[in-house]
């Protein structure tokens, strides 16, 4: 198991190296020029853009301000935005915020997914199976912000159940319908991905050693088949959560929740390109941090890819 | 369910095995895929987006142009015989808006499909095919377009722009779309590629043309077909998303998306703003999705 | 019937180990009702082996399914017939007391074993799971015993493989430990279905000898469900020839292999290679085995049988004893007999 582990992080390094690379090129490498774009309309004298270029190395080639960005991430310093502030501490001020939204609608994601794919694998072929699978595509099609929109109107405005926007409620109020909506989206997946496996077990050849060994229809389900239905079910899982966040960020412009997905979005706004590129870093770094998470579980509940 | 195949018998020497009862109950004969319930309204509804999308004017009786007949002395009127949709924020009738507004959704989601899938059948045939270093490089610069979040990749790349069309929009989005159908492709082409009638066609000295034509092709593109078309409904409902947050296309573009967030700030004064966008954005997502379902159910039962 | 389920196993008393009677098992699927088997009748003694032989699609594997009550229901279904353990009709029995006989008094050895057991569970834990289950033991001391019983079907070092998974031991070892799996509760029946089709032709022969073995020792019923007249000969002292869901020949195993009186017999064992056949062509029994969906009027294997006459296309042969202890389903069994002899 260590074994494996090692190798997984291993894998894992020129991922990281690769995804960071790819923001940081795409956002500075691309047309425009960020001074330009800091400035707006009113041309800035010689001098002081000189200034600027050297204090932000942008006349460095485009690998050493690379290289430099990646040596500051190592010890943790995302830069700064061009009023000066270190853009970690703007990131780590927000990341709680998304990080509550994100976890609470994975695990109602969980609860949801889990108990319709169960349910609709257990019922296979019938009519339970069939409302499952009604479930999974109406939430499939049915895009998730046109959700969050319907569910802002009808709960927060009409009804007045909840605050239709922001998080002075804190949590769970605040939370609750935005995360049952991100919930319901991503559970529609976990449930289809979950019934599908699910009857793949069923089917399979040591269900039937199982009921041959005269377990309980209880210990069949549970101490056999359940854990081999859940091996494709977790690496979704892991996937989902750190999907969650990018997924947040568009939940996040709907509810006005002052998390990441705000913060980019106003970045976006006011051009501040290293916020952005702070920020998704960050998230994929999260992101990836989950996808090893995720192997290294795999290999717990798979003993067959622990070699 | 009963074990259909069991090795053929050595010692019963005797011609096939007998036919036994399929181990379920199998897809019974429905008829024709095209008569089917699901095919059909699915079906249906893309072909009428589809016909939305590129003739707008079909559909708009109002005028060939969004923008004709407005009456800014009209604005926010509720549906009425005249507007069946009702009057927009600017006075103009919003019925022939949401009709304009499915070309870029269609465009969005067509384009972006078709390039991934261009790129997954070219990238992952390759890989598939000829595996070695060609097959490592494909599969880690697959690696490193999976591990940034799809949404979050989009963002980034469209952020750099200050005004976003439609093909800034398909640009963002089709940089990473396709390393999920490079995967796919890689993994059939596998397949396809190690199976013993193939293997045997190769050893019996076909050419590389020859195989990819009439073996890989026919096994590896039409289920990557099929799962790009699922794919359709999510990248229309990413390219609203978008667009609803501000970060996708941006004025003078006409698309649901821009209309929906325009009418965020009038939900109690004119709803029907929001209902008609959100409506047509709905239908034409859930159309896609069921018309991938139901194709890969009739090309691909395994994956069902 | 409901009666019966309060009577007591009596290993001691008259009923013979296992008799099945009169069992159809039919599937129903979307092309109609396959019957799969149709008026299934015989008896295991204790220390019996008794052959199921015949073609894919016989019936035999879902005959050994029905006497383990795990048959998918639906699409199957068991419209008639009786399944008695020790007198105990497994049919009609709670479904309680039914998980009390299987797998402890009856259990079954399957084809496959890298697919019968579960990849994720140690083997330890998969043996031990029964005398967790049935007998109500500690987690320890299940895992002694998976260990002792691993040590009988002589898997090496089987303390330290105890927590191995599956995946890790090697085709023969892994049907070793599915056998251990189903003898671990000391069942006075064992059905072994096609034990060693998934094996080598080496490792099929100690599999064999170690099932004999058990079974001799144990005192078992062995029901040896396989497609292979040589494993047959090989183990069982009775043999049932099926074919398309029927039993078309019973008896002692020599006789009946060596003296066929129904020409379904006669064709597979001529389609054995042997000595005396050394340079001809092999013969085949020609045609294809009827659909299961539409089974004729008459006899099912009239349309390949050298002996057919119309009464064959009229009417199902019954099973008639020929002789002590034999029992053939064709109106031609003398006939048949004589052509071998001859």
């Amino acid at each position: 198991m260590l074994g494996y582990t090692i190798r997984r992080i291993g894998q894992m390094i020129p991922v990281v190296i690769g995804a960071t690379f790819l923001i940081y090129a795409l956002t500075f490498l691309m047309p425009g020029d960020p001074i330009a774009a800091l400035t707006g309309a009113r041309p800035l004298p010689e001098s002081t853009v000189a200034q600027i270029r050297q204090a932000y190395h942008l006349d460095d080639p485009f690998l050493v301000q690379y290289g430099n960005y990646m040596w500051g991430l190592l010890h943790g310093n995302f830069g700064i935005d061009f009023f000066g502030r270190p853009v970690l501490g703007l990131i780590l001020e927000r990341l709680p915020t998304t990080f509550a939204l994100a976890l609470t609608a994975w695990v109602l994601k969980l609860v949801i997914g889990l108990a319709i794919g169960v349910y609709g694998g257990l019922r296979h072929g019938r009519a339970g199976d069939h409302f499952a699978l009604v479930f999974t595509v109406v939430f499939l099609g049915v895009p998730g912000f046109v959700i969050a929109l319907g569910a802002q109107t009808v709960f927060g405005v009409q009804l007045g159940w909840v605050n239709p926007a922001g998080i002075s409620a804190g949590w769970p109020m605040a939370f609750i319908l935005p995360a049952l909506v991100m919930a319901f989206e991503a559970a529609a997946g976990l449930a289809r991905l979950t019934r599908t496996s699910l009857v793949g077990v069923l089917r399979s050849e040591y269900m039937r050693t199982a009921r041959a060994k005269g377990l309980s229809p209880r210990r069949v389900i549970w101490g056999h088949a359940l854990r081999n239905a859940m091996i494709p079910v977790v690496t979704y899982l892991g996937l989902s959560l750190a999907g969650m966040l990018g997924g947040a960020v568009i939940i996040e412009a709907i509810f006005n929740i002052p998390g990441i997905g705000g913060l980019m979005v106003t970045s976006i706004n006011n051009k501040e390109g290293t916020i952005v590129v702070g920020i998704a870093t960050m998230l994929v770094l999260v992101y990836l941090f989950f996808n090893l998470l995720v192997d290294l579980l795999y290999g717990v509940i798979d003993p067959r890819v622990r070699v | 369910m009963s074990q259909t195949t069991e090795p053929t018998a050595s010692a019963v020497a005797a011609g096939e095995p007998a036919t036994f009862p399929p181990r379920r109950r199998k897809k019974t004969n429905r008829g024709p895929i095209w008569l089917r319930p699901r095919f059909l309204i699915s079906g249906t509804i893309v072909a009428l987006m589809l016909l939305m999308a590129a003739f707008p004017q079909l559909f708009a009786g109002f005028g060939s142009d969004p923008n004709a007949n407005c009456n800014v002395m009209e604005t926010n009127q509720a549906p009425s015989s005249e507007h069946i949709f009702g009057v927009d924020i600017q006075g103009c009738d919003y019925y022939t808006n949401v009709i304009y507004g499915a070309r870029a959704s269609i465009l969005v989601g067509i384009v972006v499909t078709a390039i991934s899938f261009v790129v997954a059948a070219i990238l992952g045939a390759l890989a598939g095919y000829f595996g070695g270093w060609v097959d490592v490089i494909i599969s880690r610069a697959c690696d490193m377009a999976f591990g940034l979040p799809f949404i979050l990749a989009a963002i980034v790349v469209l952020q750099l722009f200050s005004e976003r069309t439609v093909w800034t929009v398909i640009f963002a989005l089709a940089l990473f779309n396709w390393p999920g159908g490079v995967r796919f492709m890689r993994s059939s082409v596998m397949e396809v590629r190690n199976r013993e009638y193939v293997q045997a066609s190769m050893l019996l000295g076909a050419s590389k043309t020859r195989i990819i034509k009439s073996h890989i092709i026919p096994n590896s593109l039409t289920p990557l077909l099929v799962l790009q078309t699922l794919g359709v409904g999510g990248v229309i409902s990413a390219e609203a998303g978008l667009t609803f947050i501000g970060i996708g296309l941006t004025p003078p573009s006409v698309s649901w998306g821009l209309q929906l967030a325009a009418a965020r700030d009038y939900i109690s004064a004119a709803p029907h703003l929001l209902v008609f966008p959100a409506l047509f954005l709905t239908l034409t997502v859930l159309g896609f999705v069921l018309f991938g379902e139901a194709l890969r159910d009739e090309f691909d039962p395994k994956g069902k | 019937m409901r009666t019966q389920q309060t009577q007591q196993p009596d290993p001691a008393g008259d009923h013979p180990l296992l008799r099945v009677r009169d069992l159809d098992v039919e599937f129903d699927t979307s092309k109609g009702i396959a019957t799969a088997v149709s008026g299934m009748n015989f008896t295991v003694q204790r220390g019996e082996a008794l052959g199921i032989l015949g073609e894919s699609g016989s019936g035999k594997s879902v005959t050994a399914r029905a006497v383990m009550g795990i048959l998918d229901m639906p699409p199957a279904k068991v419209p008639r017939g009786e399944i008695l353990l020790e007198g105990e009709d497994l049919l009609t029995i709670s479904a309680k007391r039914h998980r009390e006989l299987v797998g402890s008094r009856v259990s079954m050895v399957f084809q496959d074993a890298l697919t019968a057991l579960n990849p994720v569970h140690p083997v330890g834990r998969q043996i031990g799971e029964l005398y967790r289950v049935h007998r109500g033991y500690s987690r320890k001391d299940a895992k002694a015993a998976a260990i002792d019983m691993m040590d009988r079907v002589r898997i090496p070092a089987a303390a330290s493989r105890v927590n191995d998974y599956p995946h890790q031991f090697s085709g023969g070892m892994r049907q070793r430990i599915v056998i251990a799996m189903a003898l671990a509760l000391d069942p006075v029946l064992l059905i072994a279905d096609e034990p060693t089709t998934a094996l080598d032709v080496t490792v099929q022969a100690q599999i064999l000898e170690l099932l004999k073995e058990q079974q001799v020792e144990r005192n078992m019923g062995l029901i040896l469900i396989t497609h292979d007249i040589s494993v047959v000969k090989e183990v069982t002292d009775q043999v049932a020839v099926m074919y398309a869901g029927r039993i078309v020949e019973h008896g002692a195993t020599d006789e009946v292999l060596n003296h066929p009186g129904h020409p379904y017999t006669q064709g597979l064992r001529a389609s054995v290679a042997g000595e005396e056949l050394k340079g001809q062509r092999l013969p085949a029994i020609p045609g294809t085995p009827p659909d299961l969906l539409r089974l004729p009027d008459g006899c099912s294997f009239a349309n390949r049988c050298p002996f057919v006459t119309d009464e064959c296309l009229e009417q199902v042969p019954p099973l008639e004893s020929v002789g002590a202890g034999r029992q053939s389903a064709c109106f031609h069994t003398e006939e048949v007999l004589d052509h071998v002899t001859a």
